[in-house]
C-alpha cells in the first residue's frame, strides 16, 4: 500500500524549494522528490557539493542558489534523490523508483515543479555523435567539470548558449566559433518590448556583461547564420552554415546546440491537464490560476514547468504554489492566504514584464520549427521531417495520429525530443495554426520502469477494479 | 444545410468503416460521423489480435469467415494492414488447465470448424521456446495472427473514401429523428439526412440506442495495454494463458505487447480511459513468471482504450428492435477486431437485401430483455413505437 504525505513535491529546482521553504516554515510534511542524487534541479545541478574553484567559473547567479537548499534543513521536509517519478495520476498517486526499487506516495497536495527542457534543435545531421545539447554540456560542467574535446563549437540562440560560452572561457575551454542563428528580424520585433525588460536591469546587464567577454576573448561570432548542417562520417567532422551570405564550415570535434527554453509538460500532459498553445514562447503550457493551480483537485505547477519565467521568477511562484497547498490543506485561510500571496506576485510580476523581450529576442529561427525534409525529428525511431510530410499529406492531422503513421513519439523519449517539432511540421503542411494540431497524448510511465519493478510493487487486488462510476 | 446522402454511420472507428466501404460497395454512398477521429478509440489502439482462438461459439461463424477475409485483406482495403498470421497460442500451465483446453477444442470440432488444435509439451516448445518449464502444452491456431490496428484503420477509411464514402471528424452525433422514412441527424456543427442509419459507436453505442429508444446495458470498459522496449526476438505467436489474464506479443521491431483483460477507469469527462496500476502491476507479474528472462525489460509505455461491453460479452450486431432503417454494430466487448472485415459486409447485406449470410440472431439487440428506456437523455430521439 502506499506511504502518504501531506505534500509531494516533484523537482528541486528553484520552484521546489523555494516551495519546500514555505511549506516546511509552515510545519507541512513534504517528500521532495528529484530525478538527480542531489537537489538544485538543472540550474543549481551540483550546487552543494560545488568546489570553490567551479563556483568561480559558474558564476554568482549559481552560487545564489545556496540559499535555497537551507529549506532541506527544515523538521517534516524530506528529500529523496535518484528517483524517477514514472506515474501521477489525477487521485494524485506519485510512482517512482530508486534503484530498481518501485515505490507509490499518496500525497493530499502535488505540486509539479518540473521546470523546462531545451526545445529541440533539429537540422540535418543534429543527431551525429558528438553533437550534444548545451544544456548537456552544461551538466557535466556543474557535475564534474567536464569540458568537451575541441576544436568546439556552439551554435544556435538563447541566453544559456552565451553564459555556457562564458563558463567555458572561465574554465580556460577554447572555443572555436560560436555561430547564433537569431534572426536579424528578432531585434526589430523585440525593441517594443524593451521598456519591459528595464523593469530588471540585470536581466539586459548580464547578457551585454556575456557578450561583451565573448568579444573580448576573441572568439568568431557569426551571426545570423542559416542552412546548418552538421556533417562528418560516424561523428560530427564540421559544421556548414551560410552568415551573411556567405557559406562557411568549421572543422570540430564537439558541436554544442541551443534555442531556447520550454516547458517540460510530460507530467502534466500525462495528466491529461487542459494546455494552450504559448504563441510568444512558442511552446505548449499547463493552464493555471494566479497561484499555479491547474483543473485537478490539489495538484498545483510552479516554475518553468508552467511556462518559461527563469529561476528568480520559479522561486516566487514555488512559493504561490505553496502558499495555495496550505490552504488546500487548512492550514491557512483565505485571508492569509491572499496576504502573503501579494509580495510574491507583485515580484513574480515584475520578472514576468521582462520575458516578453527575451521571448521576442530569442524566437527560434524557422528553420528548426519546420527543418528540412531529410533532418531527423525524432531519434528514438528515427523519423524524418521528410516523412512527417508525407504523414500530414496521407490525411494525418497532428502529432497523436502521425504515431500511428509511422512511429514518431513512440520510442524511450516519449517525444520529449520532437513533439514540438512534428507538431510544428505538420501544422505548416496543412497550413493551420501548431495550436489546432496538438500534441502527443503522454501515456505512462514518464520514464521508462522494468516489468520486475512493477511486478514487484505492493499494488491492491486488480480484481477489485470495477469500471468506474 | 442539410447534406442528404444514402446512409449515416454514427461511429468512424473500424466498424463503422467496414460497414461504409462495403455499402459503399453495394452502391450506396455512405457519411460517417465521427465524435474525434477515426480510431481515436478501441479501434486505434487495441492489441490488433487477428484471432479465431477461443472465442465464443456465437462469434465462431463469423471469425471464421473474417479470417477468410484478413487473408486476402489486401484486395479489400488496398493494404495488407500490417497483418502477419504468426498464430495465437493459449498455454496450459496445469493439467487441469490442458483438460479444459482439450475437451473445448472437442466441442468446437463437434461444431464442424477445425481451426483449434491441441499440442502437448514439445508442441508448445517448437512454437514458444523461450515459454517457462512449468508449460503443460496449449490451444492453437496456426493461420491467426495480428496486425497494426491504427494502420488498419486508415487502410479501411482511405479505402472507404476513394469509393465515395465522406468521413468527418469532430462531429458527435447529438441528435437523431426519423420523419417520412428519413434521418434526420445533428452531428457537430452539421446537419445530415438518408433513410439509412448505422450504429457502430463503439463506446458510445448504447448512447445512440437510447436515441433509438432502446435500453442496451453496456458498460464502458476500459482494456488496458502495455508496451516495452525493444528485445532480442524470442517470441513469434500471440501468446494468452488458459488460466491468467494475458496476451502476449512480440513485434518485428522488437518490442513486446502485453494486456490481457485487466481493466482501467473510464473518464467520460477526459473522453477516454486512464490506466490503473494495479492491473498493470498483475499483467507484469505474469509476464515475469512465463518469462523470467523479461524481469529488466522496460516497459515505455502503457494506456487504456474505451470499449463498449455487453452483459454477454458478445456483441449487437443486426436491425434495431426499436426503429426501421436503423442497424447496429457495436458492443464487441473488446474482441471485435478481427471481425470487422466481416460484420460490415453484414450491414451491407442487411441494408440492401435485408439478411445475412451468417447466423446474428445471437447478436439480437432485443435480446437483453429490458424494461424500454425511458427517453432521460437529453436528445429529442423518436420514443419507442407502441
Amino acid at each position: 500500500m502506499p506511504a502518504e504525505t501531506e505534500v509531494a513535491v516533484i523537482g528541486t529546482g528553484p520552484a521546489g524549494l523555494a516551495a519546500a521553504e514555505v511549506l516546511g516554515a509552515a510545519g507541512a510534511g513534504v517528500m521532495l522528490l528529484d530525478e538527480q542524487p542531489a537537489p538544485g534541479g538543472q540550474i543549481y545541478r551540483g550546487l552543494g557539493s560545488a568546489t570553490p574553484a567551479r563556483l568561480r567559473v559558474l558564476g554568482k547567479d549559481y552560487a545564489a542558489g545556496r540559499g535555497l537548499l537551507a529549506a532541506l534543513d527544515r523538521p517534516g521536509v524530506s528529500f529523496t534523490g535518484g528517483a524517477t517519478v514514472w506515474e501521477v495520476t489525477r487521485g494524485r498517486s506519485v510512482s517512482f523508483s530508486v534503484a530498481g526499487v518501485a515505490r507509490q506516495v499518496a500525497a493530499r497536495q502535488l505540486i509539479l515543479a518540473t521546470g523546462a527542457t531545451e526545445r529541440p534543435m533539429p537540422f540535418p545531421g543534429w543527431t551525429l555523435p558528438g553533437v550534444m545539447t548545451a544544456g548537456a554540456g552544461q551538466i557535466l560542467l556543474k557535475t564534474s567539470g567536464l569540458l568537451p574535446p575541441v576544436p568546439l563549437v556552439l551554435a544556435g540562440s538563447g541566453p544559456l548558449l552565451f553564459l555556457l560560452a562564458a563558463q567555458y572561457l572561465a574554465a580556460g575551454q577554447e572555443i572555436a566559433a560560436l555561430v547564433e542563428t537569431t534572426p536579424p528580424a528578432n531585434r526589430f520585433l523585440a525593441l517594443p518590448h524593451l521598456p519591459g525588460a528595464l523593469a530588471i536591469p540585470r536581466y539586459l546587464l548580464k547578457g551585454i556583461g556575456l557578450l561583451a567577454r565573448i568579444r573580448r576573448a576573441g572568439i568568431p561570432h557569426f551571426r545570423a547564420a542559416s542552412g546548418l548542417r552538421a556533417e562528418g562520417e560516424g561523428r560530427v567532422e564540421a559544421l556548414s552554415f551560410t552568415a551573411e551570405g556567405r557559406a562557411h564550415r568549421l572543422p570540430c570535434a564537439a558541436l554544442l546546440i541551443h534555442c531556447g527554453v520550454v516547458p517540460n509538460v510530460q507530467a502534466s500532459r500525462a495528466l491529461n491537464l487542459d494546455h494552450a498553445w504559448d504563441e510568444r514562447q512558442k511552446c505548449w503550457r499547463p493552464r493555471l490560476d494566479r497561484f499555479g493551480r491547474t483543473g485537478a483537485d490539489g495538484i498545483l505547477i510552479a516554475g518553468d514547468g508552467g511556462g518559461i519565467t527563469g529561476a528568480e521568477a520559479a522561486a516566487h511562484g514555488g512559493r504561490l504554489a505553496a502558499l495555495a497547498a496550505l490552504a488546500g490543506l487548512g492550514r491557512i485561510d483565505t485571508a492569509e492566504l491572499d496576504r502573503r500571496a501579494a509580495p510574491e506576485r507583485r515580484a513574480l510580476e515584475r520578472h514576468l514584464r521582462a520575458r516578453p523581450f527575451l521571448d521576442a529576442l530569442y524566437a527560434p529561427s524557422p528553420e528548426f520549427l519546420d527543418p528540412p525534409d531529410e533532418t531527423i525529428l525524432c531519434r528514438c525511431e528515427e523519423v524524418t521531417a521528410g516523412k512527417v510530410r508525407d504523414f500530414a499529406d496521407l490525411g494525418c492531422l497532428g502529432p497523436n495520429q502521425a504515431k500511428a503513421f509511422g512511429r514518431p513519439g513512440m520510442g524511450p523519449c516519449q517525444g520529449r525530443y520532437c513533439g514540438l517539432t512534428v507538431a510544428s511540421v505538420i501544422a505548416a503542411r496543412r497550413g493551420v495554426p501548431v495550436a489546432e494540431v496538438g500534441y502527443y497524448r503522454i501515456r505512462p510511465p514518464l520514464k521508462p520502469v522494468t516489468l520486475g519493478e512493477l511486478a514487484a510493487m505492493d499494488l491492491p487486488d486488480p480484481a477489485d477494479d470495477d469500471d468506474g462510476h | 444545410m442539410t447534406t442528404a446522402t444514402d446512409a449515416i454511420i454514427a461511429g468512424g472507428g473500424l466498424h463503422g468503416l467496414s460497414a461504409a466501404l462495403h455499402l459503399a460497395r453495394a452502391g450506396l454512398r455512405p457519411l460517417v460521423l465521427e465524435r474525434d477521429y477515426p480510431g481515436r478509440h478501441a479501434s486505434g489502439v487495441n492489441a490488433g489480435g487477428v484471432r479465431r482462438l477461443g472465442r465464443q461459439f456465437a462469434e465462431i461463424p463469423l471469425s471464421v469467415a473474417a479470417l477468410e477475409l484478413w487473408q486476402r485483406i489486401g484486395d479489400l482495403v488496398g493494404d495488407d494492414c500490417g497483418f502477419i498470421p504468426c498464430g495465437q497460442v493459449k498455454v496450459a500451465e496445469t493439467e487441469a488447465e490442458l483438460q479444459q483446453l482439450t475437451d473445448r477444442a472437442t466441442r468446437v470440432r463437434a461444431l464442424g470448424f477445425e481451426h483449434e488444435e491441441i499440442v502437448g509439451q514439445n508442441g508448445l516448445r517448437a512454437m514458444v521456446p523461450a515459454i517457462a518449464p512449468h508449460c503443460l502444452g496449449a490451444m492453437v491456431c496456426r493461420n491467426d495472427g495480428a496486425a497494426n490496428p491504427f494502420r488498419t484503420v486508415t487502410a479501411f477509411r482511405r479505402r472507404a473514401e476513394a469509393l465515395g464514402v465522406t468521413v468527418c471528424a469532430g462531429a458527435p452525433v447529438t441528435r437523431l429523428s426519423r420523419r417520412a422514412g428519413v434521418w434526420k441527424v445533428e452531428a457537430g456543427s452539421g446537419r445530415f439526412e438518408a433513410p439509412v442509419l448505422v450504429n457502430a459507436a463503439g463506446a458510445w453505442g448504447p448512447e445512440i440506442a437510447a436515441m433509438l429508444g432502446e435500453r442496451i446495458p453496456c458498460r464502458a470498459g476500459a482494456l488496458m495495454l502495455m508496451i516495452t522496449e525493444r528485445v532480442a526476438p524470442f517470441l513469434t505467436p500471440v501468446l494468452g494463458a488458459a488460466g491468467r489474464k494475458l496476451s502476449f506479443k512480440q513485434f518485428a521491431n522488437g518490442t513486446v505487447l502485453i494486456g490481457g483483460g485487466y481493466r482501467g477507469r473510464v473518464e467520460p469527462e477526459q473522453n477516454g480511459a486512464v490506466t490503473r496500476l494495479a492491473g498493470l502491476g498483475a499483467s507484469a507479474a505474469t509476464v515475469v513468471a512465463l518469462f523470467p528472462q523479461l524481469r529488466g525489460t522496460q516497459i515505455v509505455r502503457a494506456w487504456a482504450g474505451i470499449e463498449a461491453v455487453t452483459p454477454d460479452e458478445i456483441p449487437v450486431l443486426g436491425p434495431s428492435a426499436t426503429e426501421e432503417g436503423a442497424w447496429h454494430s457495436f458492443g464487441y466487448s473488446g474482441h471485435g477486431f478481427q471481425l470487422a472485415p466481416v460484420t460490415g459486409r453484414i450491414i451491407a447485406d442487411l441494408v440492401t437485401c435485408g439478411m445475412a449470410d451468417l447466423p446474428i440472431a445471437p447478436f439480437r439487440a432485443d435480446r437483453f430483455a429490458l424494461p424500454p428506456a425511458r427517453d432521460t437523455a437529453n436528445h429529442s430521439g423518436p420514443r419507442r413505437r407502441p
